[in-house]
């Protein structure tokens, strides 16, 4: 089993004539994705390696079937893909793009409320089941189908935590990067609600980094509903206060959103911290050991 | 992107938010002529305030109080050229390159409001306190009933009701109610029609005359929409950054300035932060972040190890890359461009791992660069530091 996306879900790319887009979506049929259609207003009716393309996602949609959808619009467009996605119906958004304005995301958010659809990211690498689904960008062949979820803010961290674990022998389940960004989608409550609930879930990586709180109402999240065993990291023990660092949300303002506050949080709710990023797999494989 | 108290008024004032009329200055002379207008009447004095980004300037004596052209002036030749140390600027400070010349006005009360967009409810937040002229952060910390909170539809804005339950709970005197809901509605719409991250008025003033205005402004900006305002992007002021952040930000890099001596090259920002962390837990002190992107190029990949190395105090280089989309062999092509071009005067670790890992070490193993390998990111880091150590 698995989360938001197996072999059967139908996926299309907005953006999918663009360099990244047609780049990576090579790359997820690749991997086995289920591509159905790509989406570029004005170049409907022609084709990207025989994936049809549409001037809407609506029309997507109805010629298609597809549930799934992942954005590569370039920043300043990509609110405007997200509420289109939403607006066709389609049951999981998942968008990469990074650097799209705060302010665009509010509205955004404020525009889902009510509506079905789920959105993953944006600034994020996307979502994996290894051997049946790959949206986004992450490396498909570090990663080995098993029992652990793996959720994350960040990117490249994953792909190491992802390796670690592949190497020590431990599949994933489904691996969910929500992204960098202040405002966005998914959350880390929302995936660990969906990993507690799946039955090919046996543990849970979770790494967030500095900025905010999310990881906090995670952990408290955890101590109250979560039975599985859970290995937290966070990124950023050494940055300074006040200053941005890469991703739009990872920022201690105010004295908040530190390392440390993180860390303990996530103690106090019985989850097992690491503070090396080079023993996330080893922690976990100590975890489930002790199950 | 941060700008100064008198480009944050320019734009308030645009949105129907008052402020105080001023004029900025460079010189002493400049500041003398600009007061001309402020003392006009009898009895009337002016303020002259350094210009810095940092917050705390009046503790740190860089707001005065003249009365009279020539007291401006000696003012303004006190403060410029001065460095001013706050709580905000770290202990090396800021030097004073331009004052803001202010007309003077009779405060009765100092209150506070800001604004900012609050990550746990996605909406933007207008905080007020009576509390003015004290540090928000302050407040929070230790009188967290003492803020109000209105929390706006971004369908709807700022409506009037919201306005007036912030200004009836600030004890707003109930003829100056309507005038603090119009700055208030001022101050919401400049905030988002230029993609402000951050908006605090630092006392908000009621005059003994009965005006409302903001005597003083702090606005940043949301780097990600900068490109659809290029009035504000004009504003950044380089004098008041890092002059390495500057280099990066032209090559598209993230870069943070730390004072370690390690310097770090990651690709992607959570791993960066992690190799800081791995470095600091091997017992050394990361001298950067950066993080080179998911899809740097080889021109990059140059401008960042140029960057790094040029810091004197780097006394070693770890370069962390996990290829998902970056590709190992860009990278080493990159290293082994930039080592080739500038010379490679410090110890260099190299941890690949991913994409095209193979191509990428052979790369590095056949171009005769006198550099260290790791397979992991414990043994990188740790590498490095004893590296940097014997340097």
């Amino acid at each position: 089993m698995s989360i938001l996306v197996n072999k059967d879900t139908k996926v299309i790319c907005q953006g999918i004539t663009g360099e990244q887009g047609t780049f990576h979506s090579r790359q997820m049929v690749a991997y086995g994705t289920k591509m159905v259609g790509g989406v570029t207003p004005g170049k409907g009716g022609t084709n990207v390696d025989g994936i049809p393309v549409f001037d809407t996602v609506g029309d997507a949609v109805k010629k298609t079937g597809a549930n799934a959808s992942v954005i590569y619009v370039p920043a300043g467009f990509a609110g405007d893909a997200i509420m289109e996605a939403v607006d066709a119906g389609i049951e999981l958004v998942v968008c990469i793009t990074e650097g799209i304005p705060v302010i665009d995301m509010v509205k955004v958010r404020r525009f889902m409320e009510g509506k079905k659809s789920r959105l993953v990211g944006p600034n994020c690498p996307g979502v994996i089941t290894p051997d049946q689904c790959k949206i986004g960008i992450m490396p498909g062949h570090i990663h080995k189908a098993g029992t652990v979820g793996v959720v994350s803010r960040s990117g490249t961290l994953t792909y190491e935590a992802v390796d670690q674990l592949t190497r020590l022998g431990m599949g994933q389940s489904t691996c969910v990067g929500i992204g960098g960004d202040p405002v966005n989608g998914t959350n880390f409550i929302d995936v660990l609600e969906l990993f507690q609930k799946d039955p090919g879930t046996d543990a849970i990586v979770m790494i967030g980094e500095i900025g905010g709180t999310a990881e906090e109402e995670a952990a408290e999240f955890i101590r109250k509903n979560v039975t599985k065993p859970v290995v937290g990291y966070i990124a950023g023990a050494t940055a300074p206060k006040g200053k941005r660092m890469g991703h739009a949300g990872a920022i201690i303002s105010g004295g908040k959103g530190t390392a440390e506050e993180k860390f303990e949080a996530m103690q106090k709710a019985g989850i097992k911290i690491t503070r090396s990023t080079a023993e996330i797999g080893k922690s976990m494989m100590e975890a489930l050991q002790k199950v | 992107m941060n700008i100064h108290e008198y480009q944050a008024k320019q734009i308030l004032a645009k949105y129907g938010v008052s402020v105080p009329k001023g004029k900025i200055a460079f010189t002493p002379a400049e500041a003398e002529e600009a007061s001309r207008d402020f003392l006009a009447e009898a009895g009337s004095v002016c303020v002259v305030k350094a210009q810095i980004h940092a917050g705390g300037r009046g503790k740190a004596g860089g707001v005065k109080l003249a009365k009279s052209r020539e007291e401006a002036g000696n003012i303004a030749k006190e403060l410029l050229g001065k460095v001013l140390v706050t709580h905000q600027t770290g202990p090396a400070g800021k030097e004073v390159k331009k004052v803001y010349v202010e007309e003077g006005c009779q405060i009765a009360r100092e209150l506070y409001v800001g604004l900012v967009v609050d990550r746990s409810t996605q909406r933007v937040v207008m905080m007020a306190s009576t509390e003015g002229g004290v540090e928000i952060e302050e407040v929070a910390a230790k009188t967290p009933e003492k803020i109000l909170k209105e929390f706006i539809d971004p369908a709807v804005g700022l409506i009037p009701f919201q306005g007036r339950k912030l200004a009836f709970g600030l004890g707003i005197d109930k003829s100056l109610v309507n005038k603090a809901v119009k700055f208030m509605t001022g101050l919401y719409n400049a905030f988002v029609a230029s993609d402000a991250s951050m908006a605090e008025i630092n006392p908000l003033v009621i005059t003994k005359g009965g005006d409302i205005i903001a005597l003083d402004a702090k606005m940043s900006f949301d780097d990600n929409a900068l490109f659809r305002h290029k009035d504000i992007e004009e504003m950044r002021d380089l004098d008041e950054e890092d002059p390495k952040e500057v280099a990066a930000s032209r090559f598209n890099l993230n870069y943070v300035t730390l004072d370690g001596n390690i310097g770090c090259m990651v690709n992607g920002a959570g791993l960066a932060m992690a190799t800081m962390d791995m470095i600091k837990l091997s017992g050394g002190n990361p001298a950067n972040f950066l993080d080179v992107g998911g899809g740097a190029n080889k021109e990059q990949v140059t401008a960042a190890f140029k960057l790094i190395t040029s810091d004197p105090n780097v006394k070693g280089v770890l370069v962390n890359i996990f290829g998902g989309i970056m590709r190992c062999d860009i990278i080493a092509e990159g290293i082994i461009a930039a080592a080739k071009d500038v010379g490679l005067k410090v110890p260099l670790v190299v941890r690949l791992q991913g994409t095209n890992v193979e191509q990428g070490r052979k790369m590095l193993a056949e171009s005769g660069l006198n550099l260290i390998t790791a397979e992991n990111m414990d043994e990188a880091a740790q590498k490095a530091v004893a590296a940097a150590k014997n340097a």
